[in-house]
């Protein structure tokens, strides 16, 4: 297990079945710098160069917003989980 | 459709420090509110440091400290300048009659907040995002959550740094990655003589780590440390464009810091209770949004309210909720809600320390940031190399040392460079103080 994976474990989540992040995979396959797999601090975004790909692993989104600011195209469709979705912080 | 079912006085947007205050004080009026929050309770969203500021807190709570959920009273203030392997550390300590901050957990404090603010007659909702805002004739006019609209005279967005509410109705522009650090922390398990051990502290004492440099070095970024009751929050605030410029993964960052000599002995053993991220607003003055509009106010994070220099928020959200609360009660008085009405909002902060404060450091990130693999590179490193060269003992005659490093201090960089940051140093002090 990598070290953020042993992060992610300690948070508690209620996944969505649909993701609350939307990428423009047209953009995403012309963005360069594919930030979001980067900056992300839950390790959200993995580009898979084999399907020319943006996955999007959103269950696991600690919904800081990084990405929305970040995204080199402003083309990502970013907004809060429903109400009863997302992250339950124990210990913010 | 408006009807009396869903109509009521104010509706405030989020269910943090701000929003609660704004709320009670509503309610307190004798006013009806409902305050609205996207997270299962109060506080489950959130994420800080963590500390609040108890004269603040007493300003919306002032028996808080006999009932309110706090980890320990902070004693100690440390500022750690670290090397890639070395540290200076400087130390501030005393024992207040009356304590100055108190470290907290946010989802037991704010729920505890929110608690109080039912206590008083405040209407909450919880698990339930507001999507957008309903404008009507120019005046905002209710909320658009998932399942219905709820109508209100006032709305007040204290929705938190990302804000979507106030970009909607054009009260603010999209957040670029030099208005924001992005913040990782991890809060790890200690036993509480552990703690009072490493920290020096007492039971129920804590101490507070402001942490320049290491992982960190030549980046606009800090790191933190904050000591719970059972617990030891670590973690650090990198600006995003620092983050995006660099490619670096923050929680990469994270883990080094941790690893170094002056860090790892102090959460050695230690079990990873949680990890969170969160955004920091840092755009300062400079970014301030507009704060109100027809039928609607912006408090905390939304508004930019974070004084960076002294690591203060909760405060700023609490007073600038408790400000726009009042503004409210005086609007909803004069059943007037237009701009100029609400206007008395941003006066009352303009003369309040939130807008004072905010504005004696507008130009402190931009210069620091100018320099910041001076500043926040160099200069630590130079530091740890001062003590390094004045506690080294290697029968090198004395002078010989001190003029070595002082010659360094003029070869280290081309000097140029010397004058730079003297000049952006010079600059910054005259913007603070004049």
């Amino acid at each position: 297990m990598s070290d953020l994976e042993d992060k992610l474990y300690t948070v508690k989540y209620t996944p969505d079945t649909v993701s609350h992040l939307q990428p423009v995979q047209e953009c995403c396959r012309v963005c360069k710098s594919k930030v979001c797999t980067t900056i992300c601090p839950a390790g959200v975004y993995e580009w898979d160069e084999s399907k020319q790909k943006l996955i999007v692993n959103f269950e696991n989104c600690l919904e800081c917003g990084a990405c929305r600011i970040a995204c080199e195209s402003c083309s990502l469709g970013w907004e809060y989980p429903k109400g009863t979705k997302g992250v339950t912080f124990k210990q913010g | 459709m408006e009807n009396r079912e869903n109509k009521t006085e104010v509706i405030v947007v989020g269910g943090g420090p701000a929003g609660i205050s704004c709320a009670i004080t509503i309610a307190r009026a004798g006013k009806e509110v409902v305050l609205i929050e996207r997270g299962k309770f109060a506080g489950s969203k959130n994420v800080f440091g963590g500390a609040i500021y108890a004269k603040p807190t007493r300003e919306i709570f002032p028996d808080f400290e006999k009932t309110a959920p706090l980890e320990r009273k902070n004693v100690e203030h440390k500022y750690a300048l670290l090397g890639e392997e070395d540290a200076t550390v400087i130390s501030y300590k005393k024992k207040h009659e009356v304590p100055e901050s108190y470290t907290v957990i946010r989802a037991k404090f704010d729920r505890w907040m929110a608690e109080e603010a039912k206590k008083e007659g405040v209407i909450l909702v919880e698990e339930t995002v507001v999507r957008e805002l309903i404008v009507k004739d120019g005046f905002v006019k209710g909320v658009r959550t998932e399942l219905e609209d709820y109508y209100a005279d006032i709305v007040v967005l204290a929705d938190g740094v990302n804000s979507l509410l106030a970009k909607q109705v054009g009260l603010r522009g999209d957040l670029k990655p030099e208005d924001v650090a992005l913040s990782v922390k991890e809060v790890i398990k200690l036993p509480a003589e552990k703690i009072n051990d490493r920290f020096h502290v007492n039971d129920g004492e804590g101490c507070i780590y402001e942490i320049f440099g290491g992982a960190m070095l030549g980046m606009l970024g800090l790191g933190f440390m904050y000591t719970n009751k059972n617990s030891v929050s670590i973690g650090l605030g990198v600006a995003l464009s620092e983050l995006v410029e660099r490619g670096l993964r923050p929680y990469d960052l994270l883990d080094k810091l941790k690893k170094h000599p002056e860090i790892e002995p102090l959460i050695k053993d230690g079990e990873l209770l949680e990890y969170s991220a969160h955004l920091i607003p840092e755009g300062g003055y400079k970014k301030v949004p507009l704060l109100f509009g027809a039928g609607v106010m912006v408090c905390g994070d939304a508004a930019m309210f974070v004084n960076n220099m002294h690591w203060e928020g909760t405060n700023l959200a609490m007073i600038s909720g408790k400000i726009a609360g009042e503004t409210a009660v005086i609007a909803l008085g004069k059943r007037d809600f237009s701009e100029n009405a609400l206007s008395h909002y941003q006066e009352e902060l303009e003369d309040s320390f939130i807008i004072k404060d905010l504005r004696t450091y507008k130009d402190l990130m931009s210069g620091v940031g100018e320099r910041a693999g001076e500043f926040l590179g160099y200069y630590p490193q130079k530091i740890n190399s001062f003590f390094e060269m004045f506690t080294s003992v290697d029968s090198v005659p004395k002078r010989d040392k001190y003029h070595k490093f002082i010659k360094s201090i003029f070869t280290d960089r081309k000097i140029v460079e010397l004058f730079k940051d003297f000049w952006v140093a010079v600059k910054l002090l005259w913007s603070i103080l004049k």
